[in-house]
């Protein structure tokens, strides 16, 4: 354990070294301060809860950004240490190869999960004291996203941990990294959405599209965040889905976490199995 | 001084239909320098990363320090073990001593005492800089003070004194001298032949992927039996008859005026040099020249590609 610890740490390290943490937070922030005053913009003072709007447009913006941040940092992680020759010298340490592929997702996870916190804590902490903090639920519901945000950050990092394990060199773990963001957080959605529009409910019934949406970790999160809280849900447009649509949020998170999991497990048992 | 390290028992590794190495028994002892020297491509790195468990075998066995070293539960026992890979390569944000002690946390050695170890390999004044702005031979020192980490029981060193200067050459093998002699086993893998001609206590030579021979030098020298050249320094134009003295035990070859070579098997110098030694006149200076490591491995390769 101490083993894992001292591996996470030193991606910490590097990670602030060559201005990672920095950067993303920076971003972050920037992003979710921009989207909760300008983004109140359009509801003006007709009594709409800033920061439950802020959360379905912070939460519609994850979406795209942190699947994108969480597989540029992890898409290396191996492949890159394999082609510069370093991962070699490692792996004569006494450390499990376990070990490496869970230190360094720890790491790169605590970044992440660093910068999404702090950037989002500072936009939700400036309403507030602004005074559009909103009542308890659009608190909750704020709180909420922040978490399941860090979870999303997670699953896309295991994702490029396995994609970096089955990659013989940095251009196709690019390659796969680019190709897992397009299809799960764009064409996914784009596809689905024509089969239905083509399928006029023949087949898809709502426990299949349900089940469709359940295997895609982006619409995980944005099940969570867009439906869970009854607010939020009405000023996404997305009532209408979650009237048909019964998944708990505690399953949506079980979800979500499995996504964290089964690809971070799948990049272990190929990792000890790989030669060098 | 018989208790063995490493043991290779007829191993063999593929790669598809590629043999990188073959049929290779080899043991190592405790307090053994040994050298292993082939070309590019002979397996020696293929050797070395089977000990070290970062491949496994597709035939035989490997044991290092008792265990398989591709086996789960010799992680632990890797804290035994220093390696320096070919081309050492390390993160480049990092800096030198924040990397050491990022290993020794590894190996769980104290982070106390490394800036002596950096100095040891002449890194103490760069020691708080990026290793980005390393040159080659600073990288090198540094692979070697990280091998060094926590007095190793195994050391397996892959061409360590490429991008030395001679006087850091010699400080390593002074170091590599001391940890033999505290009982640590040394494996050197190297193209610079006449360097370990010196200080390994046995040769192995590698070609394409077999074991070709393997013994001390002199083991090696009664091998091939090159021949021994023997240079006399004679008073000028002495010595016509050397061939009907020597009575067909070496040849004779005047260099110059007061030079003679003469060349014979390695099992006949003792009687040539007795002759020698009995001549009437007096020899100035003998010099004799047994053949370097340089030649006993070009023969080696020579006997193994016959063209």
């Amino acid at each position: 354990m101490i083993t894992v610890l001292i591996l996470a740490a030193n991606e910490i390290r590097s990670g602030l070294r060559n201005r990672w943490v920095v950067a993303t937070t920076l971003l972050m922030a920037a992003l979710a301060l921009t989207l909760a005053f300008l983004g109140s913009a359009p509801t003006g003072n007709v009594g709409v809860d800033a920061l439950a709007v802020t959360v379905v447009s912070l939460s519609s913006l994850t979406i795209f950004l942190l699947p994108l941040i969480a597989l540029l940092l992890s898409y290396d992680a191996v492949v890159g240490e394999v082609e510069r020759g370093t991962l070699i010298l490692l792996l004569s340490y006494p450390v499990g190869r376990g070990q490496v592929v869970l230190g360094k997702f720890l790491g790169h996870t605590a970044i992440l999960g660093f910068a999404t916190v702090l950037g989002y804590g500072v936009a939700g902490l400036a309403l507030v004291a602004g005074g559009e903090g909103g009542d308890a639920g659009a608190r909750a519901a704020f709180l909420a996203m922040i978490g399941s945000s860090v979870l999303l950050g997670a699953a896309f990092t295991a994702l490029g941990y396995l994609i970096s394990v089955v990659s013989r060199d940095r251009g196709t773990a690019a390659g796969l990294a680019i190709g897992a963001w397009l299809g799960l957080v764009l064409l996914y959605d784009m596809g689905l959405l024509g089969a239905l529009v083509a399928d006029h409910g023949r087949f898809l019934s709502v426990p299949v599209v349900n089940a469709l949406l359940l295997i895609n970790p982006t619409d995980v999160y944005r099940l969570f965040n867009l439906s869970g809280f009854s607010d939020v849900g009405r000023f996404a447009g997305m009532a209408g889905l979650t009237g048909q649509l019964q998944t708990s949020p505690a399953l949506l998170l079980a979800v979500l976490a499995g996504w964290v999991v089964v690809p971070l497990l799948a990049a272990t048992l190929l990792f000890q199995r790989r030669q060098f | 001084m018989a208790e063995t390290t490493v043991t290779l028992a007829g191993v063999a590794k593929r790669y598809g239909a590629l043999t990188a190495v073959a049929g290779v028994d080899l043991s190592l002892e405790k307090g053994e320098c040994i050298a292993l020297v082939g070309h590019n491509g002979a397996g020696k790195s293929t050797l070395i990363k089977l000990m070290l468990g970062l491949i496994r075998p597709s035939e035989g066995a490997v044991r290092v320090l008792g265990e398989d070293p591709a086996a789960n539960r010799a992680v632990r026992g890797r804290a035994g073990i220093g390696f320096l890979p070919e081309n050492v390569a390390f993160p480049s944000a990092m800096t030198g001593v924040e990397l050491l002690s990022f290993y020794a946390r590894l190996k769980s050695e104290p982070t106390t005492g490394l800036k002596d170890l950096l100095a040891r390999v002449g890194l103490a004044e760069a020691a708080g800089r990026r290793v980005g702005t390393y040159s080659k031979g600073m990288r090198q020192r540094l692979g070697l003070a990280q091998a060094l980490l926590g007095a190793p029981r195994v050391l397996l060193l892959d061409e360590p004194t490429s991008g030395l200067d001679p006087e850091l050459r010699r400080q390593f093998y002074d170091i590599i001298r001391t940890l033999r002699d505290d009982g640590a086993t040394v494996l050197l893998s190297s193209h610079a032949l006449t360097e370990l001609e010196e200080r390994a206590d046995r040769v192995v030579v590698m070609n394409r992927g077999r074991m070709v021979a393997g013994g001390t030098m002199a083991e090696l020298r009664g091998l091939v039996d090159l021949p021994v050249r023997i240079l006399l320094r004679v008073p000028d134009n002495t010595y016509p008859g050397l061939p009907e003295i020597l009575g067909g035990l070496g040849t004779t070859q005047r260099i110059n005026g007061h030079i003679i070579e003469i060349t014979c098997h390695h099992h006949d110098k003792m009687a040539v040099l007795r002759r020698i030694i009995d001549l009437p006149l007096a020899v100035e200076d003998v010099e004799i020249m047994l053949p370097t490591l340089d030649e006993l491995y070009a023969t080696f390769m020579k006997r193994e590609s016959p063209r």
